[in-house]
């Protein structure tokens, strides 16, 4: 067991006065303060010298970065030795945008810009006003028209063309925008002083929770046509997105929940004191303040949720995940799928990392350090 | 008591509602009027599509004969068998990736998270890479990667050894194992009743301390009841522990436990993904221990061990046990990934049985069910076992 660095046995070496060279002390003070963590130290610095010179051998020195267009067999003749990352050139408008027309897909191209300029937006906390909500209604139904068409002289693409990353996008960004008014009501059902309102919020929290999502996902492609009228039919993606929406809708409203019984008492009494309704007391008081209580696990939500729309690959909708599988699909690049995964899983990462290091930075003030 | 003045009793009102009351009664009534209309419109179209379909609805299809196959279970099954069966197979599957599942995640996801907080800078450096870089890749592609990396092994012939008698090939990972029938299991429960019967002298034990302060040591009550008892049943049964190597016959290996490409997989994919947030929970619970505690307890002059074993775990496993909770919810819940890989877990044989027999309502129910009461199961453990080591108040 390695020692913890809040144990305070800091001050006898506070007292030692600080000799020679900096670095050499920096060293000694977080590497080598005591025989076990020189050890520990060596052990680790051999296994990671190690593991990055394979890493490199295979990521880099034996690569084959570029190959003549669909000939694979540079890659095949360095296999097992170094990396193929030829397949990233060759198929990443087929990961990125899945089956969209090829000539139009500046479109997909342009909406993903537009969602990362949304989201970055939606981060500056000047802009956190009403106009926000606006800016979302317009940029959403901006995007609407990019990827269907049929509009200003772009050309109609059904949604079973799209796919990649935008339909990634699309998924979590309808299922927050959709998902979060949702969440907002069913926690307050849930903190409601009406039995039948409160049992009904607390039914679908549990129930929606209680199961994994890919059942709910199978739920919205098997059984959602057996619950419509005869000859009405929804699209695939669009039935996904409810399901979506219907999960994010549980989770969030445990989450504004925690935010709503972190309000105090007081605040609700002087709003009733003051004479307001029901609906102006919550949107005027007490959800302004429950909601920044609770941005920072409200983000990790995001993250998880994020994560999650990648689970639609199960029902064979083309998001990201499902567009990288369905390109190694080709024989001549079948055997580089590894590749693949991690050139999706650097774009998940960049999304992913930047959110958590948001949820930080916003957590940062309140923590003294 | 202070006495107030005599209040009136309050007016009995029957059929007069005061206006808040009223308003109340109708937003019951219209939001759970709209849940009804809703659910009654959907029912109807359900009834009206099942029966142009034919289907009948009902569990009498779990009588049926399954006729799918399910290559790697821990029970005994045939595709001759009964859907009934067939699903209590894929619970056992479920149950087999998650209970060993949850067990190394909290294992590794506890080491993470000490390391994390060590004193050695490269150390907590590289528990914080791996911490945020699982973090943030979604679960069903690293489970996708790591059943893409087994299936780049070798074949059985050119089975990697790491140890002698363990072969990691595309076939699986085949362990040494030793068989286990009747003798063996007795020898095995007489050792765990062994254990409940410490417990129950280890508290008798404390509560005599409490009465008289003197210390009695336990040691010798474990050595006797968990190991030397046991040991003389199996001597007296004469049991056979030898350990079976596997080995290479033809194209496969015979002997030993064998998992399966698919399970191993899931199970490393689960366990990896977890402990990165298993990791942050028990950082966080240690990291909330006050800093007086560690002073007081080295002013103390306590031993280490006895330090983190009596003052501070104690004190951290109030913060860590709740969040740790959902964590093996979640962990239980991600098992239904084994899908996409084709490990057959409840929900994929649920999936199956749908696509044969059409029995969408019943397929969906029944995996509800199966999650509900693990769910349920878990959390009331969990509870019980929060309440045992929550502060007592004085």
């Amino acid at each position: 067991m390695t020692a913890i660095t809040d144990i305070p046995d800091a001050p006898r070496a506070a007292r030692r006065p600080q000799m020679g060279n900096p670095v050499l002390h920096w060293l000694r003070k977080n590497l080598f303060s005591s025989i076990a963590n020189g050890i520990i130290t060596v052990l680790l610095l051999v296994l990671l010298a190690k593991g990055i010179f394979s890493f490199v051998q295979w990521g880099i020195a034996n690569a084959v970065w570029l190959t003549p267009t669909s000939d694979s067999s540079a890659c095949r003749a360095a296999r097992g030795l170094g990396a193929c990352w030829a397949v990233i050139p060759e198929k990443y408008r087929f990961i990125l945008f899945g089956t969209y027309p090829f000539d139009e897909q500046w479109r997909p191209a342009l909406s993903v810009v537009l969602f990362i300029a949304l989201y970055y937006l939606s981060t500056r906390r000047a802009l956190w006003r009403r106009e926000l909500v606006y800016l979302w209604i317009g940029a959403l139904a901006l995007i609407s028209a990019l990827m269907w068409g049929g509009v200003l002289g772009l050309s109609f693409v059904s949604q079973d063309r799209w796919g990649g990353l935008p339909v990634t996008l699309i998924l979590a960004t309808f299922g927050l925008a959709f998902g979060f008014p949702l969440g907002i009501l069913v926690a307050l059902g849930r903190r409601s002083k009406l039995p039948a309102i409160r049992s009904l919020s607390v039914l679908y929290v549990e129930l929606i929770r209680g199961v994994p999502l890919v059942s709910l996902l199978f739920m919205a492609s098997v059984m959602f046509p057996l619950f419509m009228p005869a000859g009405f039919n929804i699209d695939k993606l669009l039935r996904a997105q409810i399901a979506i929406i219907l999960f994010a809708g549980a989770y969030l409203a445990e989450v504004i929940r925690g935010g709503l019984q972190a309000v105090p008492r007081g605040q609700y009494e002087a709003a009733d004191a003051l004479g307001l309704s029901y609906w102006r007391k919550h949107r005027l008081i007490v959800l302004p303040q429950a909601i920044r209580h609770v941005i920072p696990p409200l983000v990790n939500t995001f993250i998880a949720f994020f994560k999650d729309t990648s689970l639609v690959l199960i029902i064979g909708i083309f998001d990201l995940l499902t567009t990288a599988k369905t390109a190694i699909i080709d024989p001549a690049w079948q055997q580089f799928s590894v590749e693949v995964y991690i050139f999706v899983a650097a774009i998940y990462f960049l999304f992913c990392f930047a959110m958590s290091r948001y949820s930080r930075s916003l957590e940062a003030p309140t923590t003294p350090k | 008591m202070t006495a107030d003045h005599p209040r009136p009793p309050p007016r009995r009102r029957i059929f007069a509602l005061g206006r808040n009351e009223l308003k109340g009664l109708f937003w019951q009534v219209l939001v759970v009027g709209i849940a009804v209309a809703v659910i009654a419109f959907l029912w109807s179209n359900t009834v009206t599509n099942l029966s142009a379909r034919r289907i009948t609805t009902g569990f009498a299809f779990l009588g049926r004969e399954a006729g799918m196959p399910i290559a790697d279970s821990l029970l005994a099954y045939n595709p001759r068998d009964s859907y009934l069966w067939a699903f209590v197979v894929g619970v056992a599957n479920t149950l087999r990736v998650a209970v060993i599942g949850i067990v190394l995640a909290t294992i590794l996801g506890t080491l993470v998270g000490i390391s994390r907080l060590s004193a050695n800078w490269l150390l907590s450096r590289l528990a914080a890479v791996y911490v945020e870089t699982l973090r943030d890749i979604p679960l069903l592609l690293q489970l996708l990667f790591w059943y893409v990396l087994m299936q780049a092994l070798p074949a059985a012939r050119a089975a990697w050894r790491p140890v002698e008698g363990v072969f990691l090939s595309n076939r699986g990972l085949i362990l040494p194992a030793i068989p286990f029938g009747p003798p063996q299991l007795a020898v095995l429960g007489t050792a765990v009743l062994g254990c409940a019967l410490f417990y129950l002298v280890r508290r008798w034990l404390v509560a005599q301390q409490m009465r008289d302060g003197k210390p009695r040591p336990a040691w010798p009550f474990a050595l006797g009841l968990i190991i030397v008892v046991p040991v003389a049943v199996s001597l007296a049964l004469g049991v056979s522990w030898t350990i079976e190597r596997p080995q290479l016959r033809g194209f496969n290996f015979v002997g030993g436990l064998t998992l399966a490409p698919e399970y191993f997989a899931l199970l490393i994919a689960l366990v990896t993904y977890t402990s990165a947030f298993i990791a942050e929970i028990v950082r966080s619970g240690i990291q909330s221990v006050p800093r007086g505690q560690w002073d007081a307890a080295n002013a103390l002059g306590l031993r280490r061990s006895f330090m983190l074993r009596q003052i501070i775990l104690p004190q951290a496993l109030r913060v860590i046990v709740p969040p740790m909770t959902s964590q093996y919810l979640n962990l239980t819940k991600n098992s239904s990934l084994a899908v996409a890989i084709g490990y057959q877990d409840v929900v994929s044989v649920a999936n199956t049985t749908l696509n044969q027999t059409g029995q969408a309502i019943e397929a969906i129910a029944l995996i509800m069910a199966v999650f509900l009461t693990i769910s349920l199961s878990i959390s009331f453990f969990m509870n019980w076992y929060n309440a045992r080591i929550a502060l007592v108040e004085r």
